[in-house]
């Protein structure tokens, strides 16, 4: 009776699982078997749940029609500027906040945490107002400053966590040896964060990625708006037609990379994002 | 002198960010409280005029906002539960030793990863009213007695949307709790199964209240978020005034209406909206779960 019970028990765990992973995952399939579906069989009130018939033309009409090669090229430029930028700058801060005498130390750290709690939407009218000012409204630079908002705090904040808990000693070596604090920092010390940079790079990569209220109110046409406004305003021939094959090939262009690195990944994005946590 | 020198480099590695900080923080910041007391349009076509407070009267009679409030409120109140629920038991269950535990927490990364924007358009897809898949696999199961258009009718648009948000963050919420659950000494629960207690009692008296900091944590992260959401809404429904939440109505007045000083004052109130919550939740919970 016992053991009938644990193996009903152990069964409904079973079922508990496939139902998490099959929730997680099936959009996404979908949205991969409907972006290989040819249009009839897309529209179809009984459609197949695997990629038959099989077709490439929606990823043909994403690329050859519509800006959407463009639109991708923004996307990299724009989150890989502003990945590179707030890690230059946050290993910069962050060396100086973890490891050296720093009177104002606390202020800037807590400064630098009210950042993260920022609504972006509270700041829109005044970036707004400040890249028309400066002419760098609908430009990449304009975009990667205003990503900065968001990527650099969480960036300076992880990375102050990785250079406290770096030995003491290694730095007290390089003192010794007649290293400046700054060559202390570049050859001693920036090799040893390297699981920092990776995991907060990424993190800040995928951010910037997936923004979209900036992207869609800072740019105009397509010659600097990223993937996520693109998608949300892709448009078939006519108003009333719209194109969910191209939208799903879209869509899977622009995840593909984040699921693979994900993938690869997976255990420093975890550490990073409870780390971020933990200590925000 | 080492240690002077290192301060002056201290100063010297800090000041890049703290422009950053000033430039795309403090100064946008500073616009916005000042223009929320101008009537001025965002492009400046009439020279703005100072009118006091008469942006911040205005909110208190608009029925507009009060309905964006209403229904941010309605959105962060259902999603946040909604998703503390489900992140918990996910979390347990990637907790409790089994074989394909990796397996889950691979698979609920990928919702999070996903840009909001592209899983608002996979739903939208889902939830066709004539091709979308859920339509189908419910009629078929006879779940649904026929198909509903889910995003036309007024009562489901706002449901359909937190179905999106919660599929979409719960796996955050889920591995923050997961990471407080890896903090939770094993031998409590050795000790109270030798004591007799059952999985049950140890749920209530061992893992819920040692998780109480870690929910705080994830409580406090989600609501923040939920109440500044605009893209999940923005997408799934445009400005539909059943589902228009503040920062949708915040961006509507600002760029579609060019009002820059109503609109300045909406932002200046999600910012005390979102401080007079981040104080609550440090009074009532916060206090607790850090004694």
């Amino acid at each position: 009776m016992r053991r009938a019970s644990r193996l009903l028990g152990r069964l409904f765990f079973y079922l508990l699982v496939i139902f998490v992973v099959v929730y997680s995952v099936f959009p996404f399939y979908w949205a991969v078997i409907s972006s290989f579906k040819p249009s009839d069989a897309l529209f179809s009130p009984d459609p197949s749940f695997l990629p038959v018939p099989f077709t490439l033309e929606h990823y043909e009409n994403v690329f050859l029609q519509a800006n959407f090669g463009r639109n991708l090229l923004n996307s990299l430029i724009v989150a890989g500027g502003a990945t590179l930028l707030s890690l230059v700058l946050g290993v910069l801060a962050a060396y100086a906040l973890g490891r050296l005498p720093f009177p104002p130390k606390n202020a800037v750290m807590y400064i630098v945490l009210s950042m993260t709690m920022f609504p972006q939407i509270a700041v829109l009218g005044g970036l707004f107002l400040l890249l028309r000012q400066t002419g760098l409204f609908n430009t990449h630079l304009g975009l990667i400053l205003t990503y900065l908002l968001f990527t650099l705090p969480f960036t300076v904040w992880v990375l102050v966590g990785y250079f406290k808990g770096l030995p003491r000693e290694l730095e007290e070596a390089a003192y010794v040896d007649g290293a400046t604090p700054l060559q202390t920092l570049l050859k001693v010390m920036l090799p040893l964060t390297g699981p920092g940079l990776v995991t907060t790079g990424l993190l800040a990569f995928i951010a910037a990625w997936n923004e979209y209220l900036f992207a869609l109110t800072f740019t105009v046409g397509d010659s600097v708006k990223t993937v996520p406004p693109a998608i949300a305003s892709f448009g078939g021939a006519t108003p009333f037609e719209i194109p969910w094959g191209s939208i799903m090939a879209a869509s899977v262009v622009v995840t593909v990379p984040l699921v693979v690195l994900v993938l690869i990944f997976q255990q420093r994005i975890v550490a990073g994002l409870t780390a971020g946590a933990v200590k925000g | 002198m080492l240690t002077l020198r290192q301060v002056r480099l201290a100063w010297i590695l800090v000041l890049p960010t703290l422009l950053v900080v000033v430039l795309v923080a403090g100064y946008p910041l500073a616009q916005v409280f000042y223009w929320s007391f101008f009537k001025a349009d965002i492009a400046f076509v009439e020279p703005p005029e100072f009118v006091g407070l008469e942006n911040y009267l205005l909110l208190f009679q608009d029925p507009d906002f009060r309905q964006a409030l209403w229904n941010t409120l309605k959105f962060t109140v259902v999603s946040v539960s909604l998703e503390t629920v489900l992140g918990l038991a996910i979390a347990l269950i990637i907790h409790s030793n089994f074989r394909g535990r990796g397996l889950v927490r691979t698979a609920i990364l990928i919702p999070w990863a996903i840009p909001t924007v592209v899983s608002a358009k996979m739903w939208q897809w889902m939830l066709h009213d004539v091709y979308g898949v859920i339509n189908v696999i419910g009629v078929k199961l006879g779940l649904l007695s026929q198909k509903v258009a889910f995003l036309a009718r007024p009562e489901l648009i706002l449901p359909a949307i937190i179905a999106v948000d919660v599929w979409k963050t719960t796996p955050f919420m889920a591995l923050l709790l997961l990471a407080g659950l890896q903090l939770i000494p094993e031998e409590l629960y050795e000790a109270a199964s030798i004591d007799g207690a059952s999985r049950w009692q140890q749920f209530w008296s061992i893992t819920l209240p040692l998780l109480t900091p870690a929910l705080v944590v994830a409580l406090i992260f989600r609501t923040l978020d939920a109440l500044r959401v605009f893209d999940v809404v923005f997408v799934m429904s445009g400005v539909n005034p059943a589902t228009r939440t503040l920062a949708v109505y915040n961006r509507q007045t600002l760029i579609d209406f060019q009002d820059l000083g109503y609109g300045s004052a909406i932002s200046v109130a999600i910012l005390v909206i979102i401080f007079v919550f981040v104080l609550l939740y440090m009074r009532t919970i916060g206090k607790e779960a850090l004694k």
